[in-house]
């Protein structure tokens, strides 16, 4: 009954059930991106109190590594899969110690502007370099093809990073959630003077964690790779919408920042079906609404 | 206690004396220099200087009296330049009366922003306001009227009145100077009547100024509105210098810039963003032949200001002079 | 090499031949293009180059010409290229500003060389407005344009079979604009459009709207959209299994620099319309041959080549005016007809449109190329008199 209810207002949009499944499933991948890096911003946020505006342009480096890695050593994708987001992460590491730790005792708003002077700096140099038409990257032989699932014909890839990003999210979030290493991590965010007392070296714990957001950003990097061109532009725009995504889910859990990530993929992947004029503007509409309501976010807590 | 992002320089024993005698002859100076330009430089290179300047002054309004950071502020500048070609070209309105209600404009999209950002305070307000000057990015986009990739190009400058003849640089100049200068000391005036002594107090300490009975976000949305205005003034006077309107003035790189300007001058001095507006533009004017290393100079200057000299070049000199700049 | 540009010079003096040698007449040629962006391969340095040897095989020298070529970067902004242009014309003294892709950027040159009367010489820019509304008597659009890659693209595709299209357009003036002109030329040639889609710009991620092109049943797949974003769509479509599939797309904004930065294994089987290529004949070989060894390897665009071609006709037009006024060499230029290696013979019409032959290439598959830039094959030759827009129908004041 119902289902019959809701094929007649696909058929009142013109649009068949099947082709919705397609579009819901391709949502969902950009859903993954949004996830991947908004999960990032969130552990960075968590510990440091700084929104990190290099998220985006440290995704880019990510992909450009993988291209790197592919064109100058011969190295594929499996290996870029796991150097592209250590040599991120240890470069994350060099920036928080030679720069962002200088600023933890200032306003916050000093970590956003040194980070997008960091993102100005690294976007213009790769531009110097690469220009911005963008550089070719093959999907893994082992990755290629695609399947019919009868909907729609799903390249294999792209249920990989469905699957990749879902996998990282989840252990990412088992981690701060349910280890001992987790449990002080959001002690020294309650609370980092006591935590220090404990003998924890909070300073390194600082470090750690931001090495480890960026090198989530480098992940979704090496991910977006094959699909979108590596482009010294590609983060520029995205991590504005990953902001919104964080506005709209509130900085309060890890788990709140996972799901307002897919989530929206999905709603922006509905809206590129019924009205795609609205595609690029309607995770800012989403954010709008939910300031009205719940000024702190879906998952925020207040104060 | 945290420093402040608007903490100026260490002298509000002297910034609280109303307005001393050295700042006459700051603004003496500074009419000297804006009435001389258009004979020592190129003149249209001297208005989009000051079409910056009053665009800094107004974010500084906002980031160095309230405390307030906006990463939005491209929506404002933008639109009112926009609104303003658009009246100048297709309604064919004399440059005032299209200055007019660009600014207009501005302050209405201002009153919107504001409504919805001064519900959260810090990098919150930040990213909100980046985020809905995105929204108007892509509404810039898309519409019509701002002929998307093209823009309005082609904008007469018309008759000033209905009488003077703009066509002249050097006579626009000076109309531009006039603009400049009176949102300049409007600005001043602002900062230093009994409104802005509230809003040093809403920046010192929120909480406090809640305690005392002042309506703060009253006070915050009143003076968004005004800084959404200015830039929108300058917004739409850049317009008829340049006769175009186009997306680079919509786009969130240019809320980024004025960041900068405002930065590098000194946020919270009176002639900082005058300073950081006339290096920018003279850095991006020179370099432009260098394509990206223009960003690549551009986040250095970031970082240096961030991390090395927070109060500016304005700020560093009055510190240096013990004198408010 | 030398011997080759000696002969050319000598051919260029006997076209000129009669006419005294100009005194010492300065010309400053502003290329104004993007030298770091997306267009930077289509234009850029490449045209710099071009406008080059064309003073070259002008015998500017010998002529007693002092020819200077000035270049910036635009950044396909249209507030910075107004800017530059202006005070290069102000300060500088440039008489003639070249190339300026990007329509935008270009429909802003356009309004400062009018109102500074001035010569402007375009050839990167798609725009066909430039010889329409807002045509100009000091513009001269020589290359190509929305217009001509429209109807190259959308009657040759109908006539060979692909009579279903649907669109995929970028959300702005530009690509609607795109989408309208192919629309009515499909439907003139007897075709349907069954549907199309309009993408945010710029765009990552096409497969939402690839998806819904691929069922719609259409045989054609238009792509009204430009630079990365017409890129990122046909990498897409390769990894949906789009051509696979049976359906054609068609590039209506696509150059073979975009086709060599793909690669032949995901470009293969795109069809567009260009003005040039580099391997047509003996002469297009010889200019292709000479621009490689100056420029790294790479082969000239047709932007490229449209700047050469420009650059010495207008030369020649001031050489015949024995002025550099730019009323009197406008004139000349739209006078004389156009004759070089590159577009062969040509005519300049009095809305500043140049026309000449305009060609339908299919992309070679991987198999079919032999080496490097060689990428396609000619399907057709649209004659000059129907590549582009007729005179009548642009809305152009200038034409009574």
């Amino acid at each position: 009954m119902s289902y019959a209810y809701v094929q007649v207002a696909m058929s009142m949009f013109g649009i068949s059930t099947n082709a919705l499944f397609g579009q819901l499933l391709l949502g969902l991948i950009n859903g993954a991106f949004y996830a991947v890096l908004s999960l990032g911003l969130a552990v960075i946020f968590g510990l440091l109190n700084i929104i990190n505006f290099a998220h985006g342009a440290l995704y880019m480096t990510g992909a450009f590594v993988a291209w790197m890695l592919l064109n100058y050593l011969g190295l594929g994708y499996w290996y870029a899969l796991v150097i592209a987001p250590v040599a991120v992460g240890l470069l994350g590491i060099i920036l928080e110690r030679t720069m962002i730790r200088h600023l933890y005792r200032l306003d916050h708003l000093y970590g956003l502007l040194l980070t997008f002077g960091l993102a100005l700096i690294i976007e213009g140099l790769f531009r110097n370099r690469y220009g911005v038409s963008g550089l070719p990257y093959v999907i893994p032989k082992q990755l290629a093809g695609g399947w019919n699932v009868g909907f729609m014909y799903l390249p294999i890839y792209r249920a990989w990073v469905i699957a990749a990003s879902l996998v990282v999210c989840l252990v990412t979030w088992f981690l701060i959630d349910h280890t001992k290493l987790g449990s002080y991590l959001r002690a020294a965010t309650e609370n980092p003077r006591l935590v220090g007392a404990f003998g924890i070296n909070v300073p390194r714990l600082i470090t750690l964690t931001y090495g480890f957001g960026v090198a989530l950003a480098a992940f979704a990097g090496v991910l977006a790779a094959p699909i979108y061109s590596v482009n010294p532009i590609m983060g520029a725009n995205l991590i504005i919408v990953v902001f919104a995504v964080v506005v709209i889910g509130g900085m309060g859990s890890i788990l709140g920042s996972i799901v307002t990530g897919f989530g929206l993929g999905l709603i922006e992947g509905l809206t590129k079906v019924f009205y795609p004029e609205a595609a690029s503007t309607v995770i800012f509409v989403i954010m709008a609404v939910v300031l009205l309501i719940k000024p702190h976010g879906l998952f925020g807590k207040a104060g | 206690m945290q420093s402040s992002l608007s903490d100026p320089v260490p002298l509000e024993s002297l910034r609280e004396a109303g307005i001393p005698a050295p700042q006459r002859g700051l603004f003496i100076g500074l009419a000297a220099v804006v009435l001389l330009a258009p004979f020592l430089v190129y003149p249209i290179f001297a208005m989009k200087v000051l079409c910056f300047a009053l665009f800094a002054s107004a974010f500084n309004l906002l980031l160095g009296y309230v405390g307030l950071l906006s990463f939005g502020h491209a929506a404002f500048f933008g639109m009112a330049s926009y609104i303003s070609a658009h009246a100048a070209r297709v309604w064919g309105w004399t440059p005032e009366i299209a200055i007019l209600s660009g600014t207009v404009v501005s302050a209405l999209i201002g009153l919107v922003f504001g409504a919805l950002a001064i519900r959260r305070q810090g990098i919150y307000f930040a990213m909100i306001t980046l985020a809905l000057a995105q929204m108007v990015y892509f509404f810039a986009l898309q519409i019509p009227f701002t002929g998307g990739e093209d823009g309005i190009q082609a904008v007469p400058r018309g008759r000033l009145f209905g009488v003077i003849d703009l066509a002249n640089d050097t006579i626009l100049y000076y109309v531009v100077a006039v603009i400049f200068m009176a949102g300049f000391l409007f600005i001043y005036r602002v900062v230093h009547s009994p409104f802005g002594h509230v809003l040093k107090a809403i920046r010192e300490n929120e909480t406090r100024a809640i305690s005392l009975g002042y309506a703060v976000n009253r006070y915050k949305l009143v003076v968004f509105v005004l800084s959404a205005a200015l830039s929108g003034l300058a917004g739409a006077t850049k317009a008829i210098v340049f006769q175009l309107a186009s997306l680079t003035d919509v786009h969130w790189t240019m809320s980024g810039d004025v960041i900068l300007m405002t930065l590098i001058g000194g946020v919270g001095t009176i002639i900082g963003p005058f300073v950081g507006a006339l290096i920018l533009v003279g850095m991006t004017n020179d370099l432009a032949s260098f394509g990206a290393w223009v960003t690549v100079i551009e986040g250095l200057v970031f970082v240096a200001c961030v991390l090395l000299f927070r109060h500016g070049i304005v700020g560093v000199l009055s510190a240096w002079l013990k004198r408010p700049l | 090499m030398r011997l080759k540009n000696a002969l050319i010079i000598a051919a260029l003096l006997s076209l000129t031949a009669g006419t005294a040698a100009a005194e010492d007449i300065p010309i400053k040629i502003g290329v104004l293009n993007d030298r770091s962006g997306v267009y930077a391969d289509l234009a850029g340095e490449g045209s710099v180059i071009a406008a080059k040897m064309a003073v070259e095989d002008f015998g500017a020298d010998a002529k007693g010409f002092k020819v200077d070529i000035l270049s910036a970067d635009h950044q396909n902004k249209p507030d910075i290229a107004s800017n530059i242009s202006r005070q290069w014309i102000d300060q500088d003294g440039v008489d003639v500003i070249a190339d300026v892709p990007t329509s935008s950027a270009a429909l802003a040159v356009n309004e400062v060389v009018r109102e500074k009367n001035k010569i402007f010489l375009v050839s990167g820019a798609a725009s066909s407005d430039l010889t329409g509304a807002k045509c100009s008597p000091n513009t001269v659009h020589w290359t190509y344009d929305t217009w001509a890659l429209a109807h190259g693209t959308g009657k040759a595709m109908v006539e060979q079979g692909g009579k279903k299209w649907f669109f995929i357009t970028a959300d702005y003036a530009f690509g609607q604009a795109l989408e309208r002109d192919t629309t009515a030329v499909i439907k003139a040639a007897g075709g349907e459009v069954v549907g199309s889609v309009k993408h945010p710009f710029p765009g990552q991620d096409f497969s939402s709207f690839l998806l819904q092109a691929q069922s719609s049943g259409a045989q054609v797949i238009g792509l009204a959209n430009a630079g990365g974003d017409t890129i990122n769509s046909i990498k897409q479509a390769a990894e949906f299994g789009i051509t696979q599939g049976g359906q054609k797309l068609a590039g209506l904004l696509i150059f073979i620099s975009d086709v060599h930065a793909l690669g032949l294994q995901t470009a293969q089987g795109l069809v567009l319309t260009e003005a040039f290529y580099w391997d047509k004949d003996d002469g297009t070989r010889a200019f292709a041959k000479r621009f490689a060894e100056r420029s790294g390897g790479k082969m000239p665009t047709m932007v490229h080549a449209g700047v050469y071609a420009s650059v010495l006709h207008y030369l020649k037009a001031v050489d015949a005016a024995k002025s550099k006024d730019p009323k009197l060499v406008m004139a000349k230029m739209k006078e004389m007809p156009s004759e070089d290696p590159l577009f062969g013979k040509g005519k300049i019409r009095p809305d500043g449109r140049h026309v000449h032959d305009m060609y339908l290439f299919e992309v070679k598959k991987p198999e079919e190329s032999k080496g490097p830039w060689d990428y396609y094959k000619t399907l057709a030759t649209i004659p000059a008199d129907q590549a582009f827009r007729p005179l009548d129908q642009g809305g152009c004041p200038l034409v009574k």
